[in-house]
């Protein structure tokens, strides 16, 4: 099954995020495609490369980066969400990408579900 | 035995039932509004939409929002242009409306009032539901 | 239809909320928070047990774990985020958050 997932909370804040990424991770080992992430609402900040958390935590930043780059996943920030709270190409962490919404209007034609995290 | 054309559908030929679950009231949270502009990009792909409003939802097509003074921006009257951007099916919950001592006079736009029920068969009929 | 609630029955009314939308053998997904509604001994045990008679309930149990919560109200079924994905691919996902 292809899945897509929509986040729409920022990391830390909420757990939506790692809820979201232990799922993607459950559902990469049980051989499906989560052919995409679309971070909206708060939900940008978790594409922010100037994460910096204390050594003894979790990055959430950096665990969607690399699972972005090893695993093909596509991560996108949309544009308007990201403006609004300061997410530009700039600050934008590897393996992720700005566009807009009409990225989350293809992630949920093009899969087979779409699982939505937020609070 | 079907054409491989016919079998193979570009995502251009897909349509797809999506429903946005307004649940949320406006200003305390970004949800209503930023949902909203996700519904006018979505409306652009020939999909089957429809919104609901429910729960707190109701309050964001109230009429008579005025956030000067919270410093905020208005939006409630943009979902007024939703049915001329294709989204026609804009239910609100009956029961919502009323635990909120609301009647559809009190709202800004058009909608169609559903129960309980009626708002549990057509989200069960949906391929992708847009909380909000 | 899957239902995901993601916050505690006490401080938010999502659960009761949602509860209204299921059908019979609607599957509801506890996570996050929204796991302490499936613990024992609480005033919302009443309400979890009825809902129980009607639906199915779910709690994610890495959710639980993390909140220390060592058991759940009888029929209550744990399951990993594996069995989250499973619930998913099976039914369309109704985020009640």
């Amino acid at each position: 099954m292809k899945f897509g997932i929509l986040i729409l909370e920022g990391p830390y804040q909420h757990q939506s995020s790692d809820s979201a990424y232990n799922f993607a991770i459950a559902a990469l080992e049980k051989g499906h495609e989560v052919s995409g992430v679309f971070l909206y609402n708060d939900g940008v900040n978790n594409a922010t490369s100037f994460g910096d958390p204390p050594q003894d935590d979790r990055n959430v930043q950096e665990k969607w980066s690399k699972l972005a780059q090893e695993k093909g996943i596509d991560i996108v920030v949309c544009i308007a969400a990201g403006k609004r709270r300061g997410l530009i190409d700039d600050n934008l962490i590897k393996g992720t990408r700005i566009s807009g919404l009409g990225q989350l209007t293809d992630l949920a034609i093009s899969t087979d579900r779409l699982v939505t995290f937020g609070d | 035995m079907a054409n491989p054309e016919e079998i193979e559908e570009s995502s251009d030929e897909i349509v797809k039932k999506m429903m946005f679950v307004m649940r949320k009231a406006p200003h305390g949270t970004i949800n209503p509004y930023e949902g909203l502009e996700v519904m006018l990009i979505v409306a652009a792909y020939d999909q089957d939409l429809s919104a609901v409003f429910l729960d707190d939802g109701v309050y964001a097509i109230k009429k008579g929002q005025d956030p000067k003074e919270i410093g905020v921006k208005d939006f409630s009257t943009t979902f007024r242009v939703l049915p001329g951007y294709g989204i026609e099916k804009i239910y609100v919950e009956k029961e919502s409306l009323e635990n909120r001592g609301l009647t559809v006079e009190d709202l800004l736009l058009e909608v169609e009032v559903v129960d309980k029920s009626e708002v549990t068969k057509l989200m069960q009929e949906q391929d992708v539901l847009f909380p909000f | 239809m899957l239902f995901t609630v993601n916050k505690s029955p006490f401080l938010f009314g999502h659960l009761d909320s949602c509860l209204q939308y299921a059908i019979k053998d609607t599957p509801i997904l506890l996570i996050e928070d929204g796991v302490y509604a499936a613990s024992k001994g609480t005033s919302y045990e009443k309400k979890l047990k009825e809902a129980l008679g009607k639906f199915e309930i779910y709690a994610l149990g890495p959710d639980l774990k993390a909140r220390g919560i060592a058991s759940v109200i009888d029929g209550v079924k744990i399951v990993d985020y594996a069995g989250f994905v499973d619930l998913a691919e099976k039914h369309n996902v109704a985020p009640w958050i």
